[in-house]
C-alpha cells in the first residue's frame, strides 16, 4: 500500500501520460488530438518537477537558517519545455484552422474521404 | 576573439538572420540575404571541420558557464563532418528555391519560407554542435517546428494534413526523448553528454537507465523515420514544396541519425547498448525489413516524389544496418552514407522539382518523353538514380562497398547478399521513371514546344550535386578520411568512457 501512496505523483504521471497518448492515437477530431498531446506533454513536466524534490528541502530561494533546498534545475528545464509545448500547440492549432478552411471539417475520417475522391 | 566564438557561429548566424529575413519581406531580397547567411554558415563549418581534423575536439562554454554546469558546445570530427554536409546542402537548396517556390508558394509567403528555412538550419546545426542532452531536445524542437511550417507552405491542401500528421508524430518522438533524458538525469544528476557517459557506466544495470534508453531509442527512431515508425515521412515528403523536400530529405533525417549515433556511442556506450541490451539485433532486423518493405513500396507508387520518399526510408535502413554491425567499418559506412545519400536525394528531389516547375505534375506518366524535352534535368535524375542503385563511379557504390565490406568482415554472408538484392529493387523503382523519360513518347495532347529545360538557377545547384556524386565516387579520400577518423573517434571515446569507470588508465 505504501508503494502506491509514497509515489502517488508518479502514478499521476503514468495515468496522465497514458491517457494523453491514448487520446492522440484514438481521437478523430484534430482539436482533441492536440488536447491529448498537451496532456501527454504535461505529464512529462510533472515527472521532471517530481524528480527535483529533495525530501525535507524547501523551495530553492536563499533564506537564512535553511540549508536543505530542492533542486531548482528541473524547474528551469521544464520552463523551457513548457515554452516548446506552447509553440507546438500554436503551430498545431494554426494548421487546424487552415485544414478547416481547406476541407470544411476537422474530423479526420471526413477529410480523408474528400482526398480519396480527387 | 573571432576564433574563440567560431563554434557558436553556425547556430547563431541563421538564428539571428531569421527574424531579419522576415522583416526584409521582399521575396528576392530575403532570398539573397538567406542564401548569403547560409553560405557563410557553410564557410564556418568548413573551418570547424579542418580545425577538428588537426585538434580533434573543440569545446565552447555557452555564456561563460563552464561544463558540466553550463551548456557546452562540443565539436569533434563526427559532427563537424555532418555539419558541413547540412550547411552545404542548405545553401544549394536556397539557391534552387528562388525559381522553385515562385511556382509552388504564394508570393506573400516567400519571406516566411526563407525565415522558416533559416530557423530549421539553426536548429539542425544546434543539434549537431551541442554537448548537452537537454539542449539537444530544445534544438530538435526548433528545427521540427520550422519543418512543420515549411511542409504546410505548399499550395496543395493535402500538405496541411501531412504537416499535421508529421507534427503529431514528431512531437510524440521529441517528448519520448524528453522522458528518456529525464530518466538519465534522475539517476545521474547531470545533462552534459561526457559527464553522463562517465556516470551512466556506474548505474548500467539500473532499471531507470534501461527505461531511459528505450524511450530515447523509440523517440529518435520516430525522428529518423526508422521502419515501422516512418509513416509520417512519405506523406510529408510528397506534399511539401519541392525545395522543402530536397532540404528535408538530405538533412533532417540525417541529423536524427547522428543523434542516434551520439546517444549510442558517446552517452550510453557500446558495451551497454549492444552487448547488454542487445540493440544490435533489433536494429539489424528493422533495417533489413525497412530496406525490403520500403523498396517494394517504392516500386508500386505512381507519384515520383512518393517513390523517392519510400526510397529514403529504405536508405535509412542501410545507415542503421551500418551501426548494427558494431564495427568501425560498419559505422564508417553509415557515416559515409549520410553524406552520400544527402548528395543523391538532394539532386533527385531537385530534378523532380524542376519537372514540376515545367510540367506541373510529378506523376510517372508526366515524365513521359522528358528525356528529350528536359535533357539536363533528366540526365541529372538518371545519374543520381544510378547512384541510389549503387553503380560504380558514383557515391552510392562507395557506401554499398563499405557496407558489404563491413558485413563480410564479420562473416555475415547473408547480410551482404541482402544488401545487393536490395539494390536490385532500387533498379526497379528508379528504372520505371527513367524508362518513362527516355523510352516513351510524350502524351499527344501536350504541345512538345511548351515544355522547356528548367531555369539555370535550378540546374546549377542540381548539377553541383550530381558532379559531387561523381567526384566523391571517384576520389573518395575526403569522405573516407573524415568518416573513418570520425568512426574511430566514436569507438575510442566509447571505450574510454568504459575504461574510466573501471579505473583503467589508457
Amino acid at each position: 500500500m505504501n508503494f502506491i501512496l509514497d509515489y502517488y505523483n508518479y502514478w499521476i504521471v503514468v495515468f496522465l501520460m497514458m491517457a494523453g497518448f491514448y487520446i492522440v492515437i484514438s481521437a478523430n477530431n484534430l482539436v482533441k488530438k492536440i488536447v491529448g498531446l498537451n496532456v501527454f506533454q504535461t505529464s512529462v513536466f510533472m515527472l521532471y518537477i517530481s524528480m527535483g524534490k529533495v525530501s525535507g528541502g524547501t523551495a530553492p530561494i536563499l533564506v537564512d537558517g535553511v540549508t536543505l533546498y530542492s533542486n531548482p534545475l528541473p524547474h528551469v528545464l521544464i520552463l523551457t519545455a513548457i515554452v516548446v509545448g506552447v509553440a507546438t500547440t500554436s503551430v498545431g492549432l494554426a494548421l487546424i484552422v487552415r485544414i478547416k478552411r481547406a476541407y470544411g471539417t476537422v474530423e479526420e475520417n471526413e477529410f480523408k474521404n474528400q482526398d480519396d475522391a480527387i | 576573439m573571432f576564433e574563440q566564438h567560431l563554434i557558436a557561429l553556425p547556430i547563431l548566424l541563421p538564428l539571428i538572420a531569421a527574424p531579419i529575413t522576415l522583416i526584409l519581406g521582399h521575396s528576392r531580397l530575403s532570398w539573397m540575404f538567406a542564401t548569403a547567411i547560409s553560405a557563410l554558415a557553410c564557410y564556418f563549418s568548413w573551418h570547424l571541420l579542418t580545425a577538428t581534423l588537426t585538434e580533434s575536439v573543440l569545446s565552447y562554454a555557452v555564456g561563460g558557464w563552464s561544463p558540466p554546469w553550463g551548456i557546452e558546445l562540443r565539436v569533434d570530427v563526427a559532427n563537424a563532418f555532418v555539419l558541413l554536409a547540412v550547411s552545404a546542402l542548405s545553401t544549394l537548396v536556397l539557391i534552387y528555391s528562388k525559381d522553385s517556390i515562385e511556382k509552388e508558394i504564394e508570393s506573400s509567403k516567400h519571406a516566411l519560407y526563407y525565415t522558416a528555412h533559416l530557423l530549421c538550419l539553426a536548429g539542425l546545426s544546434g543539434i549537431l554542435l551541442t554537448g548537452d542532452a537537454f539542449n539537444l531536445f530544445v534544438f530538435l524542437e526548433i528545427s521540427s517546428l520550422a519543418t512543420y511550417t515549411l511542409v504546410s507552405l505548399a499550395s496543395d491542401r493535402r500538405c496541411l494534413t501531412a504537416a499535421f500528421r508529421y507534427l503529431i508524430m514528431g512531437t510524440i518522438g521529441a517528448t519520448f526523448i524528453l522522458i528518456g533524458v529525464g530518466m538519465l538525469y534522475m539517476k545521474t544528476g547531470t545533462l552534459n553528454m561526457l559527464d553522463l557517459a562517465i556516470r551512466i557506466d556506474v548505474y548500467e544495470s539500473s532499471r531507470t537507465i534501461n527505461t531511459g534508453l528505450a524511450f530515447i531509442m523509440v523517440g529518435v527512431s520516430i525522428k529518423l523515420a526508422l521502419f515501422p515508425l516512418h509513416m509520417w515521412l512519405p506523406a510529408a515528403y510528397t506534399h511539401a514544396p519541392s525545395a522543402v523536400t530536397a532540404f528535408l530529405a538530405s538533412t533532417a533525417t540525417k541529423v536524427a541519425f547522428y543523434v542516434m549515433i551520439r546517444f549510442i556511442f558517446t552517452i550510453f556506450g557500446l558495451n551497454y547498448v549492444f552487448e547488454e541490451m542487445g540493440m544490435d539485433l533489433i536494429l539489424m532486423v528493422l533495417a533489413i525489413v525497412a530496406i525490403f518493405k520500403c523498396s517494394y513500396m517504392a516500386t508500386v507508387q505512381s507519384n515520383v516524389k512518393t517513390v523517392l520518399a519510400y526510397s529514403s526510408v529504405a536508405q535509412i535502413g542501410y545507415m542503421i544496418l551500418g551501426i548494427s554491425l558494431v564495427s568501425v567499418t560498419g559505422l564508417m559506412a553509415g557515416l559515409i552514407h549520410i553524406f552520400n545519400h544527402a548528395l543523391m536525394k538532394g539532386a533527385l528531389f531537385m530534378a523532380v522539382g524542376a519537372v514540376f516547375y515545367r510540367v506541373g505534375s510529378v506523376e510517372i506518366s508526366a515524365f513521359k518523353g522528358l528525356g528529350k524535352q528536359m535533357p539536363f534535368t533528366m540526365a541529372a535524375f538518371t545519374i543520381a538514380g544510378l547512384s541510389i542503385i549503387g553503380v560504380p563511379l558514383t557515391v552510392g557504390f562507395i557506401s554499398k562497398w563499405y557496407l558489404v565490406t563491413a558485413a563480410l568482415e564479420q562473416q555475415h554472408w547473408i547480410l551482404a547478399a541482402l544488401v545487393l538484392v536490395g539494390s536490385l529493387l532500387a533498379v526497379v523503382y528508379m528504372g520505371r521513371v527513367i524508362e518513362a523519360a527516355y523510352f516513351q513518347k510524350p502524351p499527344a495532347s501536350q504541345d512538345s514546344n511548351q515544355v522547356k529545360e528548367a531555369p539555370w538557377l535550378m540546374l546549377l545547384p542540381m548539377w553541383i550535386l550530381v558532379l559531387a556524386n561523381i567526384y566523391f565516387g571517384i576520389d573518395t579520400s575526403l569522405t573516407t578520411e573524415a568518416a573513418s577518423s570520425a568512426s574511430e573517434w566514436l569507438f575510442q571515446t566509447s571505450s574510454i568512457a568504459a575504461a574510466n569507470s573501471a579505473e583503467v588508465s589508457q
